[in-house]
């Protein structure tokens, strides 16, 4: 059965009800004190997402200063529930413009409830699009344009559009200048061994796609993915072109895109949202280009001193850069006394997170720097447990640069009218989880 | 676009709900649209203001779309407790479902059928109608979902109106989101009701294949989940299928994904060109890796369920090992789960890469992480016998760190190693010996010890070692204390010196005459017929040779895996249960899980928590091989039923054959008994039970009607461990039951047989079979009363004595609220019909105190004061026994005789 909810319950860190809607009879109203009772006041909150208690499930998310409650009595569909508490927030966000947190909730209570009506049914999510909703679910209940007056503008056809083939696109869009941005993001995820062999490593990138385009355009996507290069070849019957081609282990993609065609096909086309929307998602394990290479030595010198030294390359283009690179060397509880020399920007230790803290704001491509660092631990009695040597984790941003080599090769936008479009394609490398043992 | 309500909260202290009333009734619209908020508000953090019932009503005239919603809030939140005012809001709903603007229409048929008031129901019939055939596609999808609701209300009125042709109709709707709602309307129709209602033919299998590619997500999971119970006719169709659902693995929802999977693995079990096969789980590796990119609670449910698919078909992630591998700050159970299966993809081809991630984790921070993680080595070591050295190798690397857990949980898995490869690694015992005196958790322990024994003739000092245990034998838990009476017998058996002979002394005196526990006592007593009696037969019993073991452990029954396979991505697959083991599904609208029921569902609950579930699932298996490798090894353990619950089974293999066939007739007898198995859940078969005291013996008085269409015969029954040990004395006695039949049946019992350990409960878990039907289970409560002796009866000056002689730390009380005592002599009568004695009483102002005794099982005596006043709700109840962890039980058994 694919019901998603009984009930949702929108709870704040001290476990008071913020929000509370029940979808099914079959759970008793006062369930968010058992919540409260056997998870949120033992050691229990955070060792497990899903919960049974009494006859009842309990699944639970944190999100800011908020959990969110779902509670079920049936089999449910538990991917369905926490897909759909996902893509709630995300359109609370949109509705209230920022932040999801307490105090949103508060503030926009009314419009909170009115939207939990509308997306889910008797626990079974319905259209979820902000897009789509924003059309006939606003705040200002007296301006709605579904008065039933009839001396107000007609009912325009927003039914249709919610139930719509394209659930996520109003119609009669119209921009004076159409305009495609389109941002390739990849985060680059490592894990590296003490003595540099790769243990994993991947990349997963996401188009991000913001559009301003006028009536109901039809969008095709290439890129230098080797199934789609090979399949276009295979279809104009010519020989492929030489260069590099990428090859993606794993896609996904926004409702929007047609996935029977691609599946056939190997194009993406679509017609996509208004607005900004992420249109595909991929991932890559081959070929990755790790931007920085980490050299870390730590010598612990007796029980009270330890030596760390930590040398970054830089392995991208030399005309290009990084910014915002941070260097985490994790040090013991501890440690007392720090002394840095570092070959280029600033290190400094914090002891909140018992880290050595070096940032280098602006880091050219093929150069390298060396922070070397003392450190003076206050000896302690009972050292039982050695010291555990978390991983060194990294921060960085690369701009115009893909570790996976990906690259747009076109993007083409077909509509009735026949406009002409502007595309702007940017490419930025991240660091998703970026961690080197030592 | 943000908002101000939170103004809303704040209100004044007096007279709140007068000034709500006197806001709603202003001749101001936005004075009421405020006070509405308000008053949603106050439902919010849980105020009453159910009492502003009729002035919120009167709202709901209004052309505010904004203020209508609210008022509709309010009613589904309170039209139950007001059934008389909800009548009101009927006039409006109507007027409602025929107002020209589509999102108002649909408003109404979608919050009548949230207001579950029966008088409502029936003005629901007409606008549901008109509405499932509107010309809105809107409407239809919210009228599809309305059938359901009206179905879980009042299944007849749907039957008998023609609502479920008319949702039937809507598979072939134009829109695809109608079809998609009416799908989900149907498939839980069918799933609450025993009659076919919606069978999915070939025909609406295509057509529901073509909405796919135009529902929305959440559609695509409806269609996805209800096309799921399709069973295809040959592999063609299946590949047909298949083909058509492979491309929603690339769809962004992971919801859509796991169902795509889902529904891909049950048709490939059809297909049978293995090229077919392997392309298929080629292509569904990479999507189920991505769904670990997603939020920590979605890769949770992804992981649970790769557990379960890497089980059915390990070829799909065998070469993905990698991406299972722990992030440093992913939540703690993600790792776990990651552990889990690092250890089933663990193979000779990768085991180097994975021996070193598991010594990684096992220098982490997390304790319960990093004992998981050795324990992980360990079951490598047992599943690959080319790396067991490997394994070994590392693990000794680890109690080296002398991190006092590491090195406990490295001897409880080097153990197992042991008996997995006997004779082959014992060299490194005298290692082991070194970590002896860190070792303070019982398993640990108790496998340190078993070692010892085992090996006592390979250890110089082995008896030196286990005399070093022997001192604190009496406070040693159970589980120790039993290993320790073992190797001792093993060491008197292996090197009849002088030392291990004062041991044995030591220990049979200490296990036989010392102790309150059964199972130590009963083995003690058998070591020592065996050993006064024939030394040499003893050897042949304790020193045989012992059965290799294998890493079974969190490998599933292929049948519940089955079943758990069919439900991927829903609450089954994440527990690892088959949905009947936690879903109390009672369909008659009158019974409803309630607050009453709460404390013993709850325990359940707790202790079969998935995390939890791994670690007891994977105990079994190897602790208790070793735990009574001694007295067990030859007879290997009966054969259970073939059953879906696999916590349960485990458990009953452990008793000796007491399930037995049935042949006579028995007599009927009593008053109506509770139903424990209901017949939508027996499958017809309904079963009511209780336990009840005859003549000074306890029997299970049971009433079986078969309301099933086939005779059922062969009955057994089955109990499983409980805190009292109640099993059955003899064969279950029912005859053959022909379709509408029933029988009754008195079956004896006796206490102590199965006692399961932990807490005292009251739960009683009971497993009956017939030949015709799969095992039904069923949970009981034990009360305590029935247990009362008759001899119970004490004097006056004893139970002064017995007062006095026990500490205060004995004493409880409980207050039993619901009592009412109307007469003390009545009262007095009716407790001694239960084998409740009454000694004395006294007045204390106007108060009544009784002092009454009873004796329970094992004759421990209870001393019982009632306080209460006559006539008034509410009497307190202490009691003083050399058990007070028994009180639990005996207060409700109390509260049970005063009502």
């Amino acid at each position: 059965m694919p019901v998603a909810a009984s009930a949702i319950y929108f709870l704040n860190l001290r476990g008071d009800v913020l929000i509370n809607r029940l979808y099914r009879d079959d759970v008793g109203g006062n369930m968010v004190d058992a919540f409260r009772m056997h998870i949120m006041q033992t050691k229990e909150l955070g060792t497990c997402p899903v919960r049974q208690i009494g006859g009842c499930s309990f699944l639970y998310m944190r999100i800011s200063n908020v959990y969110i409650v779902i509670v079920v009595s049936s089999n449910a569909n538990v991917a369905c529930a926490f897909k759909f508490v996902v893509e709630a927030v995300a359109l609370f966000k949109s509705y209230f413009g920022g932040a999801f947190d307490e105090d949103a909730i508060r503030n926009n209570f009314v419009l909170i409830y009115e939207l939990l009506d509308e997306i889910m049914d008797f626990g079974y999510p319905q259209n979820l699009s902000p897009e789509i909703l924003k059309l006939y679910i606003t705040q200002e209940g007296v301006r709605s344009p579904f008065s039933s007056k009839p001396v107000d503008k007609p009912v325009p056809n927003a039914t249709l559009q919610v139930t719509g083939a394209v659930g996520w696109r109003r119609e009669g869009l119209a921009y004076k200048k159409n305009e495609v941005f389109l941002d390739i993001v990849e985060s680059v995820n490592l894990l590296m061994s003490s003595k540099g062999s790769v243990l994993r490593c991947d990349v997963t990138g996401k188009i991000l796609m913001k559009c301003f385009l006028s009536g109901m355009p039809d969008l095709k996507l290439g890129l230098n993915d080797k199934i789609g290069l090979e399949k276009e070849s295979q279809l104009k019957s010519r020989p492929s072109k030489s260069g590099k081609t990428i090859e993606l282990d794993d896609v996904t993609f926004h409702q929007c895109v047609n996935l029977t065609r691609f599946n056939s096909e190997k194009t993406v086309s679509f017609v996509p949202p208004d607005g900004e929307f992420e249109l595909m998602k991929y991932r890559i394990t081959e070929g990755v280009n790790l931007p920085f290479r980490v050299l870390p030595t730590i010598k612990e010198l007796g029980r009270t001193r330890m030596e760390v030294n930590v040398k970054v390359k830089s392995v991208f283009g030399a005309k290009m850069f990084a910014l915002g690179v941070v260097v985490k060397v994790p040090v013991p509880k501890q440690t007392a006394k720090t002394n840095f020399q570092v070959t280029s920007g600033r290190a400094k230790y914090n002891a909140a997170i018992d880290c050595l803290v070096w940032k280098i704001r602006k880091f050219p491509g093929q150069t390298e720097s060396t922070m070397s660092a003392e450190v003076e631990l206050i000896s302690t009695m009972v050292e039982k447990k050695s010291w555990t040597r978390p991983p060194i984790q990294m921060e960085f941003q690369v701009p115009m640069f893909t570790a996976s080599g990906l690259r747009v090769r076109f993007l083409k936008v077909w509509e009735k009218s026949g406009y002409n479009t502007v595309e702007w394609v940017r490419y930025i490398t991240k660091a998703g989880s970026y961690e080197i043992r030592c | 676009m943000s908002g101000h309500d939170s103004k809303y909260f704040s209100t004044t202290k007096k007279g709140e709900i007068p000034e709500l009333k006197d806001e709603l009734n202003s001749q101001y619209k936005d004075k009421r649209k405020d006070a509405v908020k308000k008053v949603i508000a106050a439902m919010t953090v849980g105020k009453d203001v159910s009492s502003l019932f009729t002035d919120v009503v009167n709202c709901m005239q209004t052309e505010n779309l904004e203020l209508k919603k609210l008022v509709y809030l309010y009613l589904i939140n309170y039209a139950k407790s007001q059934p008389d005012l909800a009548i009101l809001a009927v006039n409006t709903f109507v007027k409602d479902s025929q107002d020209p603007n589509p999102l108002i229409r649909a408003l109404a048929v979608r919050t009548m059928g949230c207001i579950r008031v029966d008088k409502i129901t029936e003005y629901l019939c007409d606008p549901l109608q008109r509405c499932l055939k509107d010309d809105d596609p809107y409407v239809r999808k919210t009228a599809s979902i309305c059938v359901a609701k009206l179905y879980d209300i009042n299944a007849e009125l749907v039957e008998d109106r023609g609502f479920l042709d008319a949702l039937k109709d809507l598979i072939s709707d134009n829109n695809p989101m109608v079809v998609a709602n009416a799908v989900a309307a149907l498939a839980e129709i069918q799933e609450n009701s025993s009659r076919p209602i919606f069978e999915i033919t070939s025909n609406t299998l295509t057509k529901l294949l073509t909405a796919l590619n135009e529902c929305t997500e959440w559609g695509q999971v409806f269609i996805l989940d209800a096309l799921s119970k399709y069973k295809a006719a040959d592999a063609r169709e299946a590949e047909n299928i298949v083909e058509r659902v492979t491309p929603r693995l690339q769809h962004a929802n992971c919801a859509v994904v796991l169902s795509a999977v889902k529904m891909i693995l049950l048709q490939m079990e059809l297909i049978t060109s293995t090229d077919v096969v392997r392309n298929l789980c080629k292509k569904m590796a990479p999507p189920l890796v991505t769904l670990l990119s997603a939020e920590p609670e979605i890769q949770y449910v992804a992981l649970r369920n790769i557990n379960l698919i890497v089980q059915r078909r390990p070829t799909i992630l065998a070469h993905e090992i990698k991406v299972f591998f722990c992030k440093y700050n992913d939540p703690i159970y993600v790792k776990m789960e990651k552990l889990e299966i690092m250890i089933k993809l663990a193979s000779d081809r990768n085991i180097d890469q994975v021996l070193l991630e598991f010594k990684e984790y096992a220098t982490e921070v997390d304790v319960d992480f990093v004992r998981k993680a050795v324990r992980a080595i360990g079951r490598c070591a047992i599943k690959l016998e080319r790396a067991a050295e490997r394994c070994i190798s590392v693990l000794l690397e680890l109690i080296k760190i002398k991190v006092n857990y590491v090195v406990q949980e490295a001897i409880i898995v080097i153990k197992d190693i042991f008996r997995r490869y006997p004779n082959t690694y014992e060299s490194i015992i005298a290692t082991l010996c070194e970590s002896l005196d860190t070792l303070d958790e019982p398993e640990a322990k108790a496998s340190m010890i078993w070692i010892i024994g085992e090996y006592a003739e390979r250890i110089d000092n082995a008896d030196e070692l286990l005399e070093s245990f022997l001192e604190s034998f009496p406070e040693e838990p159970a589980l120790v204390q039993l290993q320790l009476l073992t190797a001792t017998v093993k060491l008197f058996l292996k090197k009849p010196t002088e030392g291990p002979q004062q041991m044995i002394q030591v220990v049979l005196n200490n296990a036989t005459v010392e102790t309150d526990n059964p199972d130590l006592r009963d083995r003690a007593y058998i070591y020592w017929r065996l050993l006064s009696t024939d030394p040499e037969a003893a050897k042949d019993v304790v020193l045989a040779e012992k059965p290799v073991i294998s890493d079974d452990s969190n490998q599933l029954d292929p049948s519940l895996l089955d079943e758990l396979l069919a439900n991927i991505a829903t609450l089954a697959s994440v527990y690892h249960k088959p949905p009947d083991a936690f879903v109390t599904r009672v369909k008659t609208a009158v019974q409803r899980p309630d607050d009453e029921e709460y404390p013993d569902g709850s325990e359940s609950g707790y202790s079969d928590t998935p995390a939890n579930a791994v670690d007891s699932a994977a105990a079994p298996s190897s602790s208790s091989n070793v735990t009574h490798a001694a007295t067990r090894q030859a007879a290997p353990a009966p054969p259970a039923p073939s059953a879906p619950v696999p916590d349960l089974l485990g458990d009953l293999i452990g008793l000796d054959g007491a399930i037995v066939p049935v042949d006579q007739p028995a007599t009927p007898s009593g008053p109506p008994l509770p139903i424990v198995l209901p017949a939508s859940t027996g499958q017809g078969l309904q079963i009511c039970a209780q336990l009840t005291r005859r003549d000074g013996q306890i029997f299970y008085s049971m009433l079986f009607e078969n309301n099933s269409q086939i005779p059922l015969d062969g009955f057994m029954i089955q109990f499983n461990k409980n805190t009292l040990g109640l099993a059955a004395a003899g064969p279950l006695q029912v005859p053959q039951l022909q379709p509408g039949a029933s029988a009754t049946t008195l079956l004896p019992m006796v206490s102590f047989q199965n006692i399961s350990p932990g807490p005292p409960s009251t739960l009683l878990q009971v497993a009956v079979k017939n030949n015709q039907q799969p095992v039904w289970y069923f949970n009981d409560k034990i009360s305590l009363q029935v247990f009362f002796a008759e001899d119970g009866r004490m004097e006056r000056a004893h139970f002064l004595e017995t007062w006095k002689s026990l500490p205060d730390s004995n004493e409880i009380a409980k207050d039993l609220q619901s009592v009412v005592i109307n007469s003390v002599d009545v009262t007095i009568d009716r407790l001694a019909a239960s084998n409740v004695f009454f000694i004395a009483k006294r007045r204390n102002m106007n108060q009544e105190v009784l002092y009454l005794s009873a004796k329970a099982p094992r004759g421990i005596p209870f001393l019982i004061e009632l306080t209460g006043v006559v006539g008034i709700a509410g009497v307190k109840c202490a009691i003083k026994t050399p058990n007070p962890e028994m009180a639990p039980l005996f207060f409700e058994a109390m509260e049970a005789l005063l009502n």
